[in-house]
């Protein structure tokens, strides 16, 4: 695919847009000292030129990207984080305060475990419902799209999930699949026939749920997006913007499931490749989209199945990355930061994936080995991650901080680097969370 | 037709490969040679496997073709035939998580090595771990996690087998996307697979296997 031009303004209007936090009516927020102010401002600036890589920021820096840790190690059961909001967001927000990271996200990860069961979730076990209210929730693999079920996807992605794969993952949107099929509301000629799904009980039970979980998950923004705005106004700023996936991601992990992902690559390539074509405008604009909602650029994109073990190399060219790669060139193109997380080990696939613009990326690397994605994605993309989950839970304070030296001394020598954790970490040692923070303050002066 | 057979499967030709069992089974052919076909084909994409040519396609693949193939000749046997094993190995994912794919690959891995594995899933407590060793008698344990919570349930699970008496009947080996080395020695475990490939050549250098 040919490269496309960049459009510079856009990125760069959002961010400037950053450099003044606003609150949920566009407001500027006021900052709550004027230290906090400058420290909030230098810390956009400096993770901007560290993934610019234009030029040598003063230092390396650090963030902690955790999965459940800040709450369980503040003594909270999953439930607790999933069911009471307000806990949820003030125990994230004394997470931040007490490491002080230059990069954070939010209080997001828990989620609404009252809105998940309005709906009737399936995709997911979670605390009280399948897992132990101490553990984080987990998704229930499953073929949840059917092998036969590609022309419909391709022709009509919306079409599909309302009227098919929504109803199976969601067991209160049950009246989906009696739904209209809404493109034929063209004139007025038997126009009321459309109309009568709606006034059916499936239906309307349907929209209940909907406008019932609409209502939870008001409740539950308040306190989440009040922790951004108190975390922000303190100087710690976010840039999360949202999330997108590889396209074959999308099909492998929640659609197909991993199995019928694996098998349609020798039943049925051509439709998988055609599927995985018709998502890449999708996801680019679910990344836009989310960059322009939240004022932030960097765009998130877990990667999943394309890790090495997973499939070969050949397959990995074929069928993981061209998609990929067009998701990551249209976000660029649209102004967003890419943000791949390449989770697990990657190592093999780091040479076909280096192909990418300078300075317009960030990548989360969790176990790959670090020199040699220096030498290939890392030419041109900014680093992050890398120490490792086992690490965390297991080394010693001394161990984490000689790892973190390490880490500056191969990978952060020209910039382009970010200290952080390599995978999203429920359980840690809290002083090798903190051994982490410090070692990058202390050794990362450049 | 068995060497066109072994062919099929192993070359990932699902098609060509079922509608050659349907011809041999129509043609009167001995459903244990079709089986025994199938089975060294198997062999042979376990050891593509191995090498690092296949991956989990084609494993998935082979498996399916196992199990459709074994459909078919299925009511053409009286039952079906016992085959040497070279021990047996319990595997399960711990406690607290539910993660299943590389539990199922290393299971497969197992099967298709001639080891007998009673797979007992996921979310599995100690207690259901310490049954099955009483009742199935395996040689090998193998616990498998994703998260780090399955560490601390690791961990726990070696020692209950050992406050029950059993920690020296079996050896236990560990595996999952965050194990390494040192999870090994914190859970006290015997051994840890990097990969399915590296399990399955602990359980057969555990098992006496040349």
């Amino acid at each position: 695919m040919a490269e496309k031009s960049i459009d510079v303004d856009k990125l760069e209007a959002l961010w400037q847009g950053k450099l003044s936090p606003k609150g949920p009516d566009g407001n500027p927020l006021p900052f709550q000292s004027p230290e906090a102010e400058k420290a909030y401002k230098d810390r956009i600036l400096l993770i901007k030129d560290t993934i610019e890589m234009n030029k040598l920021p003063d230092r390396v820096p650090v963030t902690v990207f955790p999965g459940m840790f800040p709450w369980l190690n503040a003594g909270m059961t999953m439930e607790e984080a999933m069911y009471d909001y307000g806990k949820c967001a003030d125990v994230f927000v004394k997470f931040v305060l007490e490491l002080e990271p230059d990069l954070r996200w939010g209080a997001y990860a828990p989620g609404s475990g009252k809105m998940y069961e309005i709906l009737g979730y399936k995709l997911y076990s979670w605390p009280g419902h399948g897992v132990a209210p101490e553990y984080s929730y987990q998704a229930n693999e499953g073929e949840y799209m059917l092998a036969n079920e590609y022309d419909p996807l391709i022709q009509d992605p919306s079409g599909y999930f309302t009227h098919v794969y929504l109803p199976r993952v969601f067991g209160a949107l049950g009246g989906f699949p009696m739904l209209p099929f809404l493109p034929g509301i063209l004139e007025i000629y038997g126009l009321p026939l459309f109309f009568i799904p709606f006034g059916l009980p499936p239906v309307q039970a349907t929209y209940q749920a909907l406008f019932e979980a609409g209502a939870e998950a008001l409740k539950w923004v308040g306190p989440i997006g009040g922790a951004d705005g108190a975390l922000a106004t303190s100087g710690f700023p976010t840039l999360l913007g949202g999330f997108t996936k590889a396209p074959f991601d999308v099909i492998g992990d929640t659609l197909r499931g991993t199995k019928g992902i694996m098998l349609d690559m020798y039943r049925r390539p051509d439709k998988l490749l055609k599927a995985m074509e018709a998502l890449v405008p999708l996801m680019i604009g679910m990344g836009i989209a989310n960059a322009r909602q939240t004022g932030n650029p960097i765009i998130f994109i877990p990667l999943h199945k394309g890790a090495d073990g997973f499939i070969s190399d050949e397959q990995f060219k074929k069928f993981y990355w061209p998609t990929l790669k067009e998701v990551i060139l249209g976000l660029i193109e649209g102004g967003c930061v890419p943000f791949p997380a390449a989770e697990g080990y990657w190592n093999t696939r780091m040479e076909a994936m280096q192909d990418i613009p300078k300075g317009k990326t960030l990548w989360m690397i969790d176990q790959s080995d670090m020199t040699m994605v220096k030498k290939t994605v890392g030419k041109n993309a900014c680093l992050f991650g890398n120490v490792s989950s086992t690490m965390l839970n297991l080394a010693t304070s001394q161990e984490v901080k000689a790892y973190v030296k390490k880490l500056i001394d191969t990978a952060g020598k020209d910039g382009g680097l970010i200290i952080g954790n390599g995978a999203f970490f429920d359980q840690a040692k809290p002083e090798n969370v903190k051994a982490m923070v410090d070692a990058a303050k202390e050794y990362g002066a450049y | 037709m068995s060497r066109q057979l072994v062919e099929a499967i192993v070359g990932m030709r699902e098609e060509e490969a079922l509608k050659l069992v349907r011809e041999m089974v129509n043609s009167g052919s001995d459903p244990l040679a079709i089986l025994d076909s199938t089975r060294e084909a198997m062999d042979l994409v376990g050891q593509r496997f191995e090498e690092g040519t296949y991956f989990l396609p084609e494993l998935m693949l082979a498996g399916e073709m196992m199990s459709q193939i074994t459909e078919i000749i299925k009511p053409k046997l009286a039952e079906m035939p016992d085959i040497k094993r070279h021990g047996k190995v319990l595997i399960g994912t711990v406690e607290g998580d539910i993660h299943d794919i590389g539990k199922n690959i290393v299971s497969f891995m197992l099967d298709i090595n001639g080891f007998e594995v009673l797979d007992l899933g996921v979310d599995v407590s100690p207690q259901k771990f310490v049954e099955a060793i009483r009742e199935f008698q395996p040689q090998v344990v193998a616990l498998s996690g994703f998260l780090t919570l399955s560490f601390d349930s690791m961990k726990n699970t070696v020692a209950v087998i050992k406050s029950t008496g059993l920690r020296d009947t079996v050896k236990i080996m560990i595996g999952g996307g965050q194990i390494n080395e040192v999870v090994k020695e914190y859970a006290g475990a015997d051994g840890y697979g990097k990969d399915a490939v590296a399990g399955i050549s602990m359980a057969k250098k555990w098992a006496g296997v040349k």
